[in-house]
């Protein structure tokens, strides 16, 4: 498998006439943007807005964040089981708008979504404030059901970032990478001398605001299998996922994957980086188990010496995370763990709901229960009253001034468990 | 300015004995006392010490109430801006007390204060994470090592500047988890520790790992008919409109609530306050989380004696395992004291 990733680097975003990019000016036609998403009759309104880096505004409630692509040549669209057919993606070419990123924004079960601030002490803690950002944000029709409101915005959002994408297709690249993905037969016996290495990339699966799709297939239904990183790049996987936005995957830190990318760059060098294995993270001990068990069964037909082994979410997943981990010490095969931490505000407690000796290498990519002012922002886009009673947040969250008092766990990407920041946590 | 420090010491460093002396009571003493005169050299002018607080270091652990109590009183007279303690090296007792007198210090005072000591001193366990302690050699000997750090990070503490990290500043680890933001991303990271572990070269965890405390099950009942069963959940049922403001996530408190009298949750009256799964069900019919209804039926046919009253709750989602280990002792605490035999535990 071949795929190129044809570069534009955006730089502005502005509205205009019609959808453009020209010199990292990205101009977006407001009104064909809106109807176009407001063909979905399960909105009340579609409102668009810019918020771009260094801007005094604030995002809230944050659902989604996209990265603007879509498929210039090859079979399938990007978001397979969404946008197009459910065509296996990863080849051909696909264009990238570097720097921009679709934000959904809506209030749909109140207090179980994210922060981002474009600007002051908050833009620090998410990736998106670097981005320049088209934000949508939606109201349902009334009395529409809440699953049914989520997968409205999810669509909206994939519509949204492959209509950006689509409308400048004629645009010639300023860079392209290609990433070349060879059959198991091939990968088997390339670079001898090296580990073996896959990577174990677990999905959150666990109802309403916490799922993840694989081709559009609810990822709590499916059995761990395995993936090229080409496939990523696509959208293949995409997020349904928000709560606690600190360690959601969103469809941007997917479609980006940063651990694909790390182990990419050390690959041919340092390892021979032979697959990337999804897996889930369900509620039941059976499926837990199962899914862990067919996990590493897979590494282990692969034959790898190494597992990179990423989380999503906290606490429940822990025991997912631990799991596979022991189950892949005790085939021999060697394991890092990236996973935040909810130590407490104060980071005197434990950070994990589960642990284990096996677990001798682990990235932490912060404290979440960490605690941060958000001074006053000259613009909020959304539903800044969602504070009090966000995940993070906390009865007088939000206060008089306009600012807000929460946790790291409140602002969306902030310990993404992909390990996309620099955050991290030390013993003192 | 100059800032006004108070130094406690034990009698053998303040010249008065060995164990025979040890029963001395505290004292103070204007101005510097024995290892006072290195602190006192590396303060500079940037601070002075205006006093000694000398206690025996047997009278300290056989009246630890009272000594801290007067020591403290003498402290205060001084109008001390900070305490500085030991360096206690390897001397338990002494370590003890200079750990007690940071301690007490800090909380009734209100002011900077820290102590020195070896690490296998008992008073680094029983007091690391109340005050901070820098590290020292096991005996006087390391005296002119300890004092720089000791001086340093007194001052950074007075002028309200952030401490370095533990190995960069000298003191020991007081266990507290705390964000920086590192050179290279997660998976950068992660992927080069990757590469070193298959190496066998050495690597460093960024957390090592924590080792849990499992608490054995209680013996099962011999007899249900008489027996008072409670419920308890950490899945976030509360009256609707959440009276106690729970949080949706890293709940900083639990709710009791009367259920005397109800048989069946209704959407009318109950919901959840967790934000760490669909929701929908559990406003739908709380009873699926709290299952009053079922109980209320074998109540009825007398399968057990009665349903207790009240039922306590919280949320565990992202809740620190300090919190929740409080929030256990204290419901396991009404509980017994109501008579209630078994307990019935619900999550999500």
């Amino acid at each position: 498998m071949k795929l190129e990733l044809h570069r534009l680097k955006v730089r502005r975003l502005a509205w205009g006439s019609r959808t453009a990019f020209d010199k990292g000016l990205l101009s977006i036609d407001r009104s064909a943007l809106t109807d176009l998403l407001a063909k979905d009759g399960r909105f009340r309104s579609v409102t668009l807005d810019l918020a771009l880096p260094g801007e005094s505004v604030r995002i809230i409630p944050v659902k989604d964040v996209i990265e603007p692509r879509c498929k210039l040549d090859g079979p399938g669209e990007v978001f397979p089981g969404f946008i197009g057919d459910v065509e296996t993606v990863g080849e051909g070419a696909t264009l990238v708008l570097e720097g921009a990123a679709v934000v959904t924004c809506g209030a749909i079960v109140g207090f179980q979504e994210g922060i981002i601030d474009m600007s002051g002490p908050g833009a620090d803690y998410t990736p998106f404030s670097k981005t320049c950002n088209l934000v949508v944000t939606f109201e349902p029709v009334d009395g529409l059901e809440k699953h049914e409101y989520e997968a409205a915005c999810r669509m909206a959002g994939f519509r949204a970032a492959r209509y950006l994408a689509d409308s400048v297709r004629d645009v010639a690249a300023e860079t392209i990478d290609t990433v070349q993905w060879p059959p198991l037969s091939e990968a088997m016996t390339a670079h001898p001398g090296l580990p073996k290495v896959a990577y174990l990339y677990m999905l959150q699966s666990q109802g309403l605001l916490h799922d993840t799709y694989l081709y559009g297939v609810d990822v709590k239904r499916i059995l761990p299998t395995l993936v090229s990183p080409t496939e990523v790049m696509d959208g293949a996987v995409v997020s349904g996922n928000c709560v606690s936005a600190c360690d959601k995957n969103s469809t941007y830190a997917h479609q980006n994957n940063p651990v694909i990318a790390a182990l990419l760059a050390r690959h041919g060098r340092e390892i021979n980086f032979v697959g990337c294995i999804v897996t889930n993270e369900n509620v039941t001990l059976a499926d837990k188990k199962r899914s862990s068990a067919a996990a590493v069964k897979l590494a282990r037909m692969l034959g790898v010496e190494g597992l990179v082994i990423s989380e999503e979410g906290f606490g429940n997943p822990d025991a997912d995370l631990i799991m596979n981990c022991r189950r892949a010490e005790a085939a021999g095969i060697r394991t890092v763990l990236i996973t935040d931490e909810f130590a407490g505000s104060d980071g005197a407690s434990q950070s994990l709901a589960d642990a284990a000796p096996e677990a001798t290498a682990v990235v932490s990519v912060g404290n979440a229960n960490a605690r941060v002012v958000l001074p006053p922002m000259e613009r909020v886009i959304g539903f800044p009253r969602e504070a009090n009673v966000i995940a993070g947040g906390f009865d007088g969250s939000m206060r008089d001034d306009g600012s807000i008092e929460v946790e790291l766990q409140a602002i969306t990407g902030a310990t993404n468990e992909l390990g996309f920041s620099r955050l991290s946590a030390v013993t003192v | 300015m100059t800032y006004r420090v108070v130094h406690y010491i034990n009698q053998f460093f303040a010249g008065i004995g060995g164990e025979e002396q040890a029963g001395q009571k505290p004292l103070l003493k204007e101005g510097i006392v024995g290892p006072g005169q290195a602190l006192a050299a590396e303060f500079g002018d940037k601070a002075t010490i205006v006093a000694t607080v000398v206690c025996g270091d047997g009278y300290f652990a056989e009246n630890m109430d009272e000594a801290t109590e007067t020591i403290i009183g003498l402290i205060a007279s001084c109008k001390a801006d900070a305490v500085i303690a030991g360096p206690a090296f390897n001397a338990g007792r002494y370590g003890t007390a200079c750990g007690a007198v940071c301690t007490a210090v800090k909380d009734r005072l209100a002011i900077p204060a820290l102590t020195a000591m070896y690490p296998e001193n008992p008073g680094v366990d029983l007091f690391r994470k109340e005050t901070i302690i820098v590290e020292t050699a096991d005996s006087a000997r390391g005296l002119r090592k300890a004092v720089p750090p000791m001086a340093s990070i007194l001052l950074k503490l007075l002028e309200g500047r952030e401490l370095g990290l533990p190995a960069e500043e000298g003191y020991l680890p007081q266990g507290l988890r705390k964000n920086l933001f590192r050179a290279e991303p997660g998976a950068e990271r992660a992927a080069s520790m990757l590469v070193k572990k298959l190496r066998g070269e050495p690597f460093e965890t960024e957390y090592p790992m924590p080792v849990f405390d499992r608490v054995p099950p209680a013996p099962a009942l011999k007899d249900l008919k008489g027996a008072r069963i409670a419920l308890v959940t950490s899945g976030g049922i509360v009256p609707k409109g959440n009276p106690d403001h729970i949080e949706a996530s890293s709940a900083s408190r639990y709710g009791e609530y009367d259920i005397s009298g109800v048989s069946d949750l209704t959407s009318a009256d109950y919901a959840t306050a967790h934000g760490g799964y669909d929701p929908t069900y559990a406003d739908g019919d709380a009873d699926r989380v709290l299952p009053v209804d079922v109980l209320r039926e074998m109540e009825r046919e007398g399968i057990f004696a009665k349903l207790h009253d009240l039922f306590y709750t919280t949320v565990g989602n992202g809740t620190p395992v300090a919190m929740a280990a409080r929030f256990g002792r204290e419901i396991a605490v009404k509980l017994r004291e109501a008579a209630v035999d078994a307990v019935i535990l619900t999550s999500t």
